[in-house]
């Protein structure tokens, strides 16, 4: 009976196993998409810059000789931004989500303020880029300084930290809060010593992807005004700055005026990716390390 | 700690009170509860016993464990619990005191042992740290004392340092209950301590119940009608959110006096 059956089957099996494996292939394909556009890019990146890279362009000064040129400007720029974007979104992006996690109750305000975040979350960020300019380097009179960028760029991940940071809350386990409540802990002993401990990390985890993605940023920049000229460098907040990628940005512009610009703009870029890399890998470290399974 | 030892009325001279009929600790009367449209407890009038251990049976969704609740206020983590009547704790309108105090005095251990993901000695020192005791030396005492209290310290005196997680489930459920024990409540109160635990964690747990009913009163929920049977001086049987029955142990067991309790605690439903 069953080898009777067979054989008007057994072409339509051969046709399902080949799709099956063709879809495998298709899916796999799909996977190495983004992997082998990475390879190129780091190919291209490494080849035009790898040999411009060197313990003198690290800590050497802007210039427009392509020989001389530095970018420690742009590093401690860099490290002024985070100086006021890390405390400001700390504060603030952990802050709302407590409120939004813990104290608000599922009301009209809640999902205002929600649906506001996730809005924000969809802003391009040269809108953030005109705001910022508006509000800090107009109206609050900062100039184009450390301070405006920064409480821009906060501005633009605010929304990232909020999010995860309530993903975060809301997967600590609820026997925890019970038990702690059921011992007489008021709210906020409780979300001190055990909610937000247990969070912590995740909290961490979602920060720091956000302060990479603030980094990397340009376009915001470019309209607060931000130069890649001949500063000295930045000594605080209140100081004129620059950051890798505006520093990349102009000497990308410029390739076409000195043919040298194109590989300080490689070599700027292996930087700028490798510290990237490095902030993703102890996000990543700190997932897996910290995390406390409940 | 002293303003706790302050509000609390002097039960410490119970001596004297043995021979006449036991204190009342709770006192609730038409106490109903709701969770938004679902009624859970119907004008429930019930007196529970100090130092003794109370009981509290019927099937699942009879609303014994938000009485259970209602009793140390735990229900009102659901925002849309409301609660009406009166409850009374010793002579403390519970239902209007301030939740935190109401729960330094009323402890409780829930069905899942939930340690906090903190060392052993941490877990224990919670309760007294909350409520202000800082002196390292004083809370040693405590830890210890509440462990012995849990009948755990053999097992743990050794690693206090390390994680609560590296424990057993029924020894996490007793470092559960010498985390309650440790800030001196007057009642436990135990939503199904067992029932995630095994026969022999189980039983250990049993005889710590008996142990500490010289030193607190406890009041038990429990889906397993032989450990109401082996641990309780009195039981309250509840069905659909009212209570059924409510007498001596043995009463309810052996001569109920309404035939719903006689077929629940013979297995014939529930």
């Amino acid at each position: 009976m069953l080898h009777t059956r067979q054989s008007p089957n057994s072409s339509r099996i051969r046709f399902r196993l080949l799709a099956d494996r063709s879809a495998k292939i298709m899916f796999g394909a799909a996977a190495l998409f983004g992997i082998v556009i990475m390879g190129i890019l780091l190919v291209r990146i490494t080849s035009e810059g790898l040999s411009w890279l060197s313990l003198d362009f690290l800590t050497g000064r802007f210039s427009t000789t392509p020989e001389r040129a530095g970018i420690m400007g742009a590093v401690l720029g860099t490290f002024w931004l985070l100086a006021v974007v890390v405390p400001v979104t700390m504060l603030v992006g952990i802050g709302s989500a407590v409120y939004l996690e813990l104290y608000s109750k599922n009301g009209k305000i809640r999902t205002f303020i929600q649906t506001n975040i996730g809005n924000l979350a969809g802003v391009p960020s040269i809108v953030f880029g005109i705001l910022g300019l508006t509000v800090f380097v107009r109206a609050l009179g900062f100039g184009s300084v450390v301070l405006a960028g920064g409480l821009t760029l906060s501005l633009l991940i605010l929304p990232i930290v909020i999010v995860s940071a309530q993903e975060a809350l809301r997967s600590v386990p609820h026997q925890l809060g019970d038990a702690s409540y059921a011992l007489g802990a008021s709210k906020w002993q409780t979300i001190q010593s055990v909610i937000l401990p247990v969070a912590l990390p995740s909290i961490l985890t979602g920060a720091i992807l956000a302060l990479s993605r603030a980094i990397g940023e340009t376009a915001p920049l470019v309209v607060l005004g931000i130069p890649a000229l001949l500063i000295p460098f930045p000594g605080g907040i209140l100081d004129r700055f620059t950051v890798l990628p505006m520093q990349i940005y102009y000497w990308t512009l410029d390739a076409a005026l000195v043919a040298d610009y194109a590989h300080l703009a490689a070599a700027a870029s292996i930087v700028l990716l490798i510290s990237l890399f490095l902030l993703n890998g102890s996000a990543i470290y700190l997932r897996n390390k910290y995390t406390i399974k409940a | 700690m002293t303003t706790l030892t302050n509000y609390r009325p002097a039960t410490r001279l119970r001596v004297v009170a043995q021979t006449e009929a036991p204190a009342a600790i709770f006192t609730t009367e038409g106490l109903n509860v709701w969770y938004g449209d679902t009624h859970a407890l119907k004008n429930i009038d019930l007196t529970i016993y100090e130092n003794e251990v109370t009981a509290i049976i019927g099937p699942s969704g009879c609303g014994k464990s938000t009485y259970l609740k209602t009793l140390n206020r735990m229900v009102e983590t659901d925002p849309a619990v409301r609660i009406d009547g009166t409850a009374k704790f010793k002579e403390t309108d519970l239902l209007h005191a301030t939740v935190e105090r109401l729960r330094s005095e009323v402890g409780m251990v829930f069905q899942k042992p939930n340690p906090f993901p903190k060392s052993i000695y941490d877990n224990v020192a919670y309760g007294p740290k909350l409520h202000g005791i800082r002196k390292k030396a004083m809370l040693d005492d405590i830890v210890e004392s509440s462990l012995k209290k849990a009948a755990l310290w053999d097992e743990v005196k050794d690693r206090l340092s390390s994680s609560a997680f590296g424990l057993s489930g029924g020894q996490q459920q007793r470092l559960c209950i010498a985390r309650s024990l440790a800030i001196e409540p007057s009642v436990l109160l135990m939503d199904e301590p067992t029932s995630a635990l095994d026969p022999v964690s189980t039983n250990k747990v049993e005889e710590l119940i008996g142990e500490l009913k010289k030193d607190v009163s406890i009041v038990i929920v429990t889906h397993n009608m032989q450990q109401a049977a082996r641990i309780s001086d009195r039981t309250a049987f509840f069905l659909h959110g009212e209570v059924v029955e409510y007498g001596q142990t043995e009463a309810i067991f052996e001569r109920p006096s309404s035939h719903l309790t006689d077929d629940y605690v013979n297995g014939r439903f529930g």
